[in-house]
């Protein structure tokens, strides 16, 4: 398909891949970026369109590499249509989507479906990750192979974590011979199973059973060592707590082959936004205290977590307007990670550059998937920022299906106002 | 000036939100109520036209009765929903059951639940009052201030009192909101058990930890022992029922360190023979029934203030 030439101007060009951080335009032609350079140096051609960009970025198209889409099994939360076009309003070009659907992602027929939706109905790339155990039961290996063929980027156990450890070691030596990334969701579950808050004072005085910081880092520290032990890498998923970003700090600097995320919320908010059982702010690892928050905040700016991903995870009101306990996990967060992330670079803890290593540059490279850059020739996923734009992050504007989540009815400074994908605008705030 | 105190609460959710002049307001007013179920005739028409709705998710014996018999004194008309004839048991939703009472026009609602903070998701759901009657393991404010009212009758006073807590304190309601509450009036809660029982942070609400029941008891000028809740717990707490009371129950040698007009307390229902001896609870310190007696009382000071205390 052929779409109009657009270019666009003006704009402050942040390319962390090609340390670029400056004034510029870029003409995107088909579905490529077929010129960069500095501003009013590039003309556009006759039938095309050219957008002014002064005081927004252009970035590459931001990479969420751990989403919940719910399809199949779970459709009146998200499909793979509403949430990829709730990924386009907030930045997003392109998503890895976790394997707890129903069925389970656990063969090629479920990869090939998800594909074959993303490609008719999405608004996104979509990186199906693959389960690492049949039905995700954690017994006995999936089929990589199979997987791989069919089109998944990772494998992992989020959402029913492998307990069994002799299973994840098998899972990172077989994942060598498919060249797939294992993901772990690092939770002892003996340690936090019925838990529904972080455990300490305030899970105390609430009445909730708590979920001790050690039931993640007990794994953390398990997959880090088997990965070492096997030589393979390995991804930890949604980091939440100090020590855990410790661990990952050490074994970086051990040499270890080792990639690590955490999610907005973690660096944005601490327990107390529970407030009294509030239960958009219940999630899976929960919610931990101030003094982790800062920890991730660091982890974040010196480099030992590569990646900011938004572990978005929608959920109706049936699982979530309900008692505190029995409510579902998680929160949709794909339209607030752009102002949460910006709100670390207002803080002068993140530099421009560095949030879009987090956001873009990092996923592709850990993935190893397309994107990540604004190099002449490459496709045209492109992200365009309005750092200043304030909005309030209200219900009625939420693209996705599922309204859960605890930014509700904030004032947010920072909007994604532009998302191309291939060269097609797939979101847009701006007249054009 | 002085300003006029007035008890301004509609909902009653947990100790936690009450001040030290709410608790002894509603302490005064239980204590002027008590008469009332000493009388012939055990009936006053201060809540005539109102209804309250007793929702109970979780068994219950003497905290219904309790709650029916305070209503029932005050000529409210009162009506049980428990879980086996809700239609909870049809997979209707707390919201929904809220939704549904309601368009009823309840005046106040009572509930118990298994889950900490349902009283407050009922709360934002519904026109009338909720009274808490014991959600999960947060609170149970009615026993707290039942207790606190037995407490004081006994010793005249709650201030620096030295108030020991022993057992299953984790999954106690009770616990909770009596370290809340006695904290607030001035005494000073001293708990003990498992340590497996003993949630963390707890120091951070006002109790001491002690390793040894011993020290918990010694000086102490109430002794409370909780029941070991075998229902709320998911893996293995303790060896075995014979070791708890070896080492953590309650029985006549513990209680002689204890000042000698201590008195000794528990919320029911007793694990006879594990949390405390039947000499202990049977025995002339024992004021376990007071608490019963009083509980009718404080619940019809609770159910009198919220309704705005008028007409009395």
């Amino acid at each position: 398909m052929t779409t109009k030439p657009l270019l666009l101007k003006n704009g402050r060009i942040i390319d962390p891949a090609n340390n670029i951080d400056q004034q510029g335009d870029i003409l995107i032609i088909n579905n490529q970026i077929a010129r960069k350079g500095k501003s009013g140096t590039l003309s556009c051609p006759d039938n095309g369109r050219i957008v002014d960009l002064n005081g927004k970025w252009i970035v590459p198209g931001l990479i969420d590499m751990h989403v919940h889409l719910r399809e199949p099994g779970e459709e009146y939360k998200e499909t793979i249509a509403s949430g990829t076009q709730a990924a386009a309003a907030g930045g997003f070009t392109a998503v890895a989507c976790m394997p707890n659907t129903n069925p389970v992602n656990d063969c090629q027929t479920v990869t090939s479906f998800i594909l074959a939706k993303a490609e008719k109905e999405g608004s996104a790339r979509v990186y199906p990750v693959g389960a690492i155990s049949k039905s995700s039961s954690g017994t006995e290996l999936a089929e990589f192979g199979e997987m791989k063929e069919a089109g998944v980027v990772a494998v992992s156990d989020d959402g029913r974590p492998v307990a069994n450890s002799q299973l994840m070691r098998r899972a990172l030596e077989y994942s060598s011979n498919h060249n797939l990334l294992v993901i772990s969701h690092s939770e002892e579950m003996s340690l936090s199973q019925n838990g529904a808050m972080n455990d300490g004072i305030l899970s105390t005085r609430l009445g909730l059973r708590g979920i001790p910081r050690v039931a993640e880092e007990i794994m953390v520290y398990r997959d880090l060592a088997l990965a070492e032990y096997v030589g393979r890498p390995v991804h930890i998923a949604h980091m939440s707590t100090r020590e855990s970003v410790d661990l990952v700090r050490r074994a970086k600097a051990k040499g270890c082959k080792v990639s690590a995320e955490t999610a907005p919320h973690y660096f944005s908010l601490s327990e107390e936004a529970i407030g009294l059982y509030d239960t958009k702010a219940k999630m899976n690892p929960p919610l931990r205290t101030h003094d982790d928050m800062l920890a991730i905040r660091d982890g974040l700016r010196d480099g030992t977590i590569d990646a900011i991903a938004t572990d978005h995870a929608p959920h109706s009101v049936m699982e979530k307007d309900v008692e505190f306990d029995q409510a579902a996990n998680g929160i949709i967060g794909l339209e607030t990670a752009v102002p949460l992330t910006l709100a670390l670079v207002n803080k002068n803890i993140l530099t421009p550059s560095r949030m879009i290593e987090l956001l873009s540059v990092n996923p592709a490279r850990i993935l190893r998937v397309e994107g990540g850059t604004l190099s002449e020739g490459k496709i045209a996923d492109i992200t365009v920022i309005d750092p200043e734009k304030k909005f309030v992050y209200s219900k009625e504007g939420i693209v996705s299906k599922s309204k859960n989540s605890p930014f509700l009815n904030w004032e947010l400074t920072g909007k994604a106002v532009l998302t191309i994908l291939g060269g097609k605008i797939t979101f847009s705030d701006l007249e054009i | 000036m002085e300003t006029q105190y007035r008890f301004q609460k509609k909902h009653i959710l947990g100790i936690e939100d009450l001040s030290p002049e709410d608790i002894s307001f509603i302490l005064d007013a239980a204590d002027s109520f008590k008469e009332i179920s000493q009388r012939s005739i055990k009936k006053v028409p201060t809540l005539r036209g109102k209804t309250v709705i007793h929702l109970f998710f979780e068994p219950s014996t003497r905290t219904r009765l309790s709650f029916e018999i305070a209503a029932k004194r005050m000529s409210a008309d009162t009506f049980n929903i428990s879980a086996s004839t809700s239609s909870a048991q049809k997979g209707e939703t707390l919201v929904d059951t809220a939704r549904n009472l309601t368009s009823m026009n309840p005046d106040i609602i009572v509930i118990r639940h298994s889950s900490s903070g349902s009283p407050h998701l009922l709360a934002k759901h519904i026109g009338a009052s909720v009274i808490n009657a014991g959600d999960g393991t947060h609170e149970h404010p009615s026993q707290a201030l039942l207790d606190m009212l037995t407490v004081r009758e006994n010793k005249g006073q709650l201030k620096d009192l030295k108030i020991a807590i022993i057992g299953d304190i984790i999954h106690s309601r009770v616990a909770h909101s009596n370290i809340i509450g006695f904290t607030k009036m001035g005494a000073h809660v001293h708990v003990s058990g498992p340590a497996t029982l003993i949630p963390p942070g707890i120091e951070k609400m006002g109790a001491t930890v002690c390793h040894k029941v011993e020290e918990a008891i010694e000086d102490a000028d109430v002794v409370m022992a909780l029941r070991i809740q075998k229902e709320r717990q998911f893996d293995p707490l303790f060896p075995s029922l014979r070791e708890y009371a070896i080492c953590f129950g309650v029985n006549d040698t513990r209680i002689q360190s204890a000042k000698p007009d201590a008195i000794i307390m528990h919320p029911g229902p007793i694990n006879r023979g594990v949390e405390m001896t039947c000499e202990v609870a049977d025995g002339k310190r024992s004021v376990i029934m007071d608490q019963v007696t009083n509980g009718v009382a404080v619940r019809m000071a609770l159910l009198y203030l919220i309704m705005g205390g008028e007409d009395r």
